[in-house]
């Protein structure tokens, strides 16, 4: 084992750190706000909303999240540069990097598997308490703040948890288009050190570390939410 | 039909018998990825490129049989090392930095490194010319090592790729500007559709960087070196190198 190499590559292994704590609470953040309609519309209808938003779940949890983000960088990527003048415009800068892929890409992916979740658990809330909220005069969209996104939030929460870690672990699949997160940078140290085992035995620890202190956190608001009561 | 169980048998007791004979094949490994015209696949699935049939060339003249193993290129040498494959065959510049891990045959071919950028760009492949310019390269490649040496300092950007294919996509994408790579290996890019706004820049050169040449990676020390020097030599020889090369290139591959 030698562990000589760390104080060269700390600070890009820090850079590196921040990259994928980014990538992570963006597409977490954006893909759970995603979820909310998509859960919701698949229990309330339209009927084609709901389609579509069944269809998008099934799409999205039926292929490899790998292929999805190829598809997006490599795919949809390329089409970009043959719009006329786009290379000029403003955009181009975003349109050319390849961090706002991995973020649309890793978003999609949270909100087809997070979408999932919350169908369920907007299922899973009692009817009976629905129809107080209505008969107290609430309006459909006051029912939805106060009682129905909150009770099914709370009956889902340990499985968002889950979720959220799942995400992290699945980060370093943006190394294979060129973003430099934790991975991407152990990959850096390793083709220039040729050293194989310490940088990947290194990022695997600040990997568990990560999960521990999302663990902790959860398990703090979950705590702090009163327990689901027995439909 | 042979049932399962026989195939099995069969492959256990030529698995058993191989293992107790004088010379067990050599693994030789070779990029997971395709690296036209040097090692490639067809449609069917059967491996084709210069690389390719020399290496073939070469275990007949040591008298050997080999398999070819495709590793991942970042791992090649880790799978070397620890015995996954027996010798890299896959277009390995020798350099000082590699020897310091591993142990080269002499070279079997030598081409020049190149800058490719679009035709209208204003790049010549000097370290003022990609000034602001983002530059993609193949990572654990001498590619690689001399963008960063030579370009980093000026260059917006170096971008390290997986695999060859991947920079040259996103050379056709716009996301860099310019790519490193090696000459021969650019052709069949330029000549494919994506390719054709592109050209080679610049001929990229500096010893210390890339060395002096591609030859067989092996583990230090391991006696197979002598034996691929001696087959190297052979085939230079009696025409065989000559032959193969004809077929794919229109110059001297072997270099001066």
């Amino acid at each position: 084992m030698d562990w000589s190499w760390i104080p060269e590559y700390s600070d890009r292994l820090i850079s590196g750190f921040w990259l994928t704590l980014q990538l992570l609470l963006m597409s977490a953040t954006m893909g759970f706000m995603l979820a909310i309609p998509i859960g919701l519309v698949q229990n309330t209808g339209p009927k084609w909303l709901s389609m579509i938003a069944r269809g998008f779940c099934t799409t999205i949890r039926g292929t490899p999240l790998l292929i999805q983000l190829w598809l997006i960088y490599y795919g949809v990527g390329s089409l970009f540069p043959d719009i006329d003048g786009i290379r000029e415009s403003f955009l181009w800068p975003y349109l050319r990097a390849a961090f706002p892929y991995a973020v649309t890409a890793f978003t999609l992916s949270v909100a087809g598997y997070t979408g999932e979740i919350m169908r369920g658990a907007f299922a899973g809330v009692p009817k009976g308490e629905l129809e107080a909220a209505r008969a107290m005069g609430m309006s459909p969209f006051k029912v939805l703040v106060r009682i129905w996104l909150p009770r099914a939030v709370q009956n889902v929460f340990p499985t968002l948890a889950g979720e959220f870690v799942l995400t992290l672990k699945a980060t370093p699949l943006a190394a294979t288009i060129t973003i430099y997160e934790l991975f991407g940078r152990s990959t850096e140290i390793r083709q220039d050190t040729f050293r194989v085992y310490e940088p990947l035995l290194l990022v695997a620890g600040i990997y568990i570390l990560m999960t521990a202190v999302i663990v902790v956190i959860f398990r703090w608001f979950e705590n702090r939410i009163p327990k689901p009561s027995i439909a | 039909m042979k049932s399962l169980k026989t195939i099995l048998a069969t492959a256990v007791i030529a698995a058993g018998l191989s293992a107790t004979a004088a010379t067990a094949e050599i693994k030789l490994g070779l990029d997971s990825a395709p690296y036209p015209p040097f090692a490639d696949v067809d449609a069917s699935g059967a491996r084709k490129g210069f690389e390719i049939e020399l290496g073939n060339a070469i275990c007949k003249a040591m008298n050997e049989t080999c398999v070819w193993t495709p590793i991942a290129w970042d791992g090649i040498i880790p799978a070397l090392n620890s015995k996954k494959i027996d010798a890299i065959f896959a277009s390995m510049s020798i350099t000082e930095k590699r020897l310091k891990v591993i142990d080269f045959s002499n070279k079997y071919y030598n081409t020049p490194a190149a800058m490719v950028a679009p035709k209208d760009m204003a790049i010549d492949g000097s370290p003022e010319s990609v000034k602001g310019k983002i530059v993609g390269v193949q990572g654990s490649t001498t590619h690689a090592d001399y963008a960063k040496k030579h370009l980093g300092g000026t260059a917006a950007e170096v971008k390290s790729y997986q695999g060859f294919d991947e920079h040259n996509a996103d050379l056709a994408a716009g996301r860099v500007d310019a790519v490193v790579g090696d000459s021969l290996a650019f052709q069949a890019f330029l000549d494919s559709d994506a390719g054709s706004k592109f050209e080679i820049k610049g001929i990229l050169n500096d010893e210390a960087v890339f060395g002096k040449g591609v030859g067989v990676g092996l583990r230090k020390g391991d006696a197979l070196k002598e034996k691929f020097n001696a087959a190297i030599a052979k085939i230079r020889d009696d025409g065989t190198y000559d032959a193969i090369a004809k077929k794919y290139f229109s110059f001297d591959i072997y270099g001066k």
